[in-house]
């Protein structure tokens, strides 16, 4: 695999010391005849004050590969086999479970799609919001609740404090994400990870929510951000660089502009193209990728994207190509880029 | 516009909230608050707004089957069908009645998963519709099931497997062949690609566009993606809290949006190209009032940047733009 390079021009405030290598991760799926490998080989980078996109369709692997970081995934059927996560030297792969607990929610704490199944739905905002700041910190109750009040307050729920009694139940699906929200970054993380964030949300809640994690990034918790999500028009608007993922593997990463602007590998480039434009003509015929995504225990040999691609050759078929770069940090794994 | 297939006039809604020890009703939603649209033979109508705003009791209310789902009340007004023998008001026919036109207005739905029934081959579901509305012949269903899956791109061999066995985008390709079955003349489509894939989404889009050149169907295109919803439709209504705010041409409404929800709304959709910015956004603040307490005169004045005291008193009606759409919005 070719060197991943970090010399890339974007935002200022993004330094390119990475904050997190993930190196070679390999994770499976044990099932009814043998294993299936979700996540194949995949490595990337996230430096200090980053936001980094995941894109993919469901079953390419992006939420296995968050859940890897933070050694979430079920154990049994799922297995991490390979690879190393490096958080600046320390390899979380390496560590025991009570040196992992010190990790989430305190290094590295994530938010999930769905707030209400993610938050406990018999313990008030106030309980739960506190016991993230006790788990980490040696504080007594009280000023534990005064860190919840603030953070809560800083996510934008108005009258915090009075509300610290109530139940998720009694809040709206924006203002759960936004305890989420204030439940992961109340022990300043240096990451965050957000799997599918505003998925279930109502396109202007979803779009006050992303400011809002945006802007807490800039002001406040300058965490970096990993971003997992299947819409590319948030990738576009909020991240500085973007992964694209099939298949179990990286299939393509640049910087936003290198991806929406110049997209090289054929899966990124017809999923651009199928989605309708609003600035396009109407009624015409969308671009269409042919078939269906294939699972994960009939991925073809080469390429994994071989069976649906319009520029399949026999070398896709038999050998996949590796991921190299061809511009200035933007890598691609196809052999139509082949020098 | 083609000669009108469907009008719904002043359509009224509410729903009973029960609360208190004895369940007795503390307070009545107008989920669906005097709305008024018609869908020309042939069109496309896309129906969008945020959740809770009434789309989905709008489609409900016109197959006429609030009163199996839920318990709301229609209070006041007309659903006219437009049939061949002229124009009826569905909801004033008698169950029987109403069955017999029942296959002339069909339904997709958004979660492929749970509208098949799971025990049922794929020739079973798809020949249902021939079974209750026609007296076809088994040797025939079994024809125009083969020649409808065909149809929408899935081999005739997969007439004896089972949903599980499928893909999401080809489930919905099972519901469309299904709701295609009788001859439909209006199809309602709740959500039909919100569950699928980006790459997948883009072949039922196209799918059902190919259909409704080739049968002269209409849609009712009930969706939250407005980008899609742009795509496909040839007008467009805007709902807010059970109101109508904005109808009217699909550009029209995109380039030019009048009312400003609308804008908010379209502002808010993030755009999958190089260079795209949250900075100029239209941000609205707040949240979406709960139905049991809408404010009084126009529903989004307390989220909205040009509300004054005026907006307080009456409920702004409809009127026609310089762009040529109807807004209810006298500021704008």
């Amino acid at each position: 695999m070719a060197a991943i390079n970090h010399s890339s021009d974007s935002a200022s405030n993004i330094s390119y010391r990475p904050l997190l290598r993930v190196r070679d991760l390999e994770v499976t799926f044990r099932v009814e005849r043998g294993s299936a490998r979700a996540v194949d080989g995949v490595s990337f980078d996230l430096a200090a004050g980053e936001v980094l996109g995941i894109v993919g369709e469901s079953g390419s692997g992006k939420s296995v590969t968050a859940l890897s970081i933070l050694r979430l995934i079920p154990d049994p059927p799922g297995k991490i086999a390979k690879g190393r996560i490096l958080l600046d030297d320390l390899d979380l792969l390496q560590l025991t479970y009570a040196e992992m607990r010190r990790i989430r929610g305190n290094e590295i704490a994530m938010i999930f799609q769905e707030p209400m199944t993610a938050l406990n739905p018999v313990f008030t905002i106030g309980m739960q919001v506190r016991e993230a700041v006790l788990t980490h910190a040696k504080v007594s109750t009280v000023e534990a609740t005064n860190r919840a009040v603030e953070m809560l307050e800083k996510v934008g729920i108005p009258k915090a404090r009075g509300r610290l009694n109530d139940y998720p139940h009694q809040f709206s699906g924006g203002m759960r994400q936004r305890v989420m929200i204030a439940m992961a970054l109340v022990c300043h993380p240096r990451i965050l990870i957000a799997d599918e964030p505003t998925t279930a949300l109502d396109v202007t809640t979803q779009s006050q929510i992303l400011d809002l994690m945006i802007d807490l990034k800039q002001r406040e918790s300058g965490a970096s951000i990993i971003l997992i999500t299947h819409d590319l028009g948030v990738v576009a608007e909020t991240c500085d660089r973007a992964i694209v993922m099939y298949g179990g593997r990286v299939q393509e990463v640049g910087t936003v502009e290198q991806i929406f602007g110049n997209a090289k590998h054929p899966y990124t480039q017809g999923l651009l193209a199928s989605l309708p434009a609003m600035a396009g003509p109407r009624h015409e015929r969308l671009y269409t990728i042919p078939g269906n995504v294939p699972s994960i225990m009939e991925m073809p040999n080469g390429c994994r994207f071989c069976t649906r691609c319009e520029h399949a050759t026999d070398r896709c078929r038999d050998e996949e190509p590796p991921l190299h770069e061809i511009d200035d940090g933007q890598l691609v794994r196809c052999h139509l880029l082949d020098p | 516009m083609a000669a009108p297939l469907l009008e719904v006039k002043n359509l009224v809604v509410r729903y009973p909230v029960w609360g208190g020890i004895l369940r007795h009703k503390v307070a009545e939603i107008r989920a669906v608050d005097d709305i008024s649209f018609t869908i020309g033979a042939g069109e496309t109508l896309g129906l969008v707004g945020e959740s809770g705003c009434g789309k989905t009791t709008v489609a409900k209310a016109i197959c006429n089957v609030l009163k199996a789902t839920a318990p709301g009340v229609i209070e006041q007004g007309e659903v006219i069908f437009y049939t061949a023998s002229g124009p009826l008001n569905l909801l004033t026919l008698g169950r029987a009645e109403m069955r017999s036109h029942r296959a002339e207005i069909q339904m997709i739905f958004q979660d492929p998963f749970a509208s098949l029934n799971p025990r049922m081959t794929v020739r079973e579901i798809i020949e249902r519709p021939l079974i209750v509305h026609t007296d076809k012949p088994r040797r025939v269903r079994r024809q125009i099931v083969d020649s409808l899956l065909d149809r929408v791109g899935l081999q005739p061999a997969y007439a004896t497997r089972y949903p599980h066995e499928f893909s999401g985008g080809q489930r919905q390709r099972i519901g469309i062949a299904r709701a295609l079955s009788v001859h439909p003349k209006l199809i309602i489509a709740d959500e039909p690609v919100s569950a699928l894939d980006v790459s997948v989404q883009s072949q039922v889009i196209n799918l059902l566009q190919e259909l409704q050149a080739e049968f002269g169907l209409a849609y009712l295109f009930v969706a939250h993606d407005l980008s899609v919803v742009h795509h496909i439709s040839d007008r467009i209504a805007v709902m807010y809290l059970g109101n109508l705010v904005e109808l009217g041409d699909s550009d029209t409404i995109y380039r030019q949006p009048s009312h400003p929800y609308s804008q908010a709304l379209i502002s808010a959709v993030p755009q999958p190209v190089a260079g795209s910015s949250r900075a100029d956004r239209i941000q609205l603040t707040g949240e979406i009032p709960t139905p049991v307490d809408k404010p009084s005169g126009c529903p989004f004045r307390t989220r909205c940047w040009l509300a004054r005291d005026e907006c307080a008193g009456q409920r702004p009606p409809l009127e026609t733009k310089p762009a040529g759409q109807l807004a209810a919005c006298p500021f704008v």
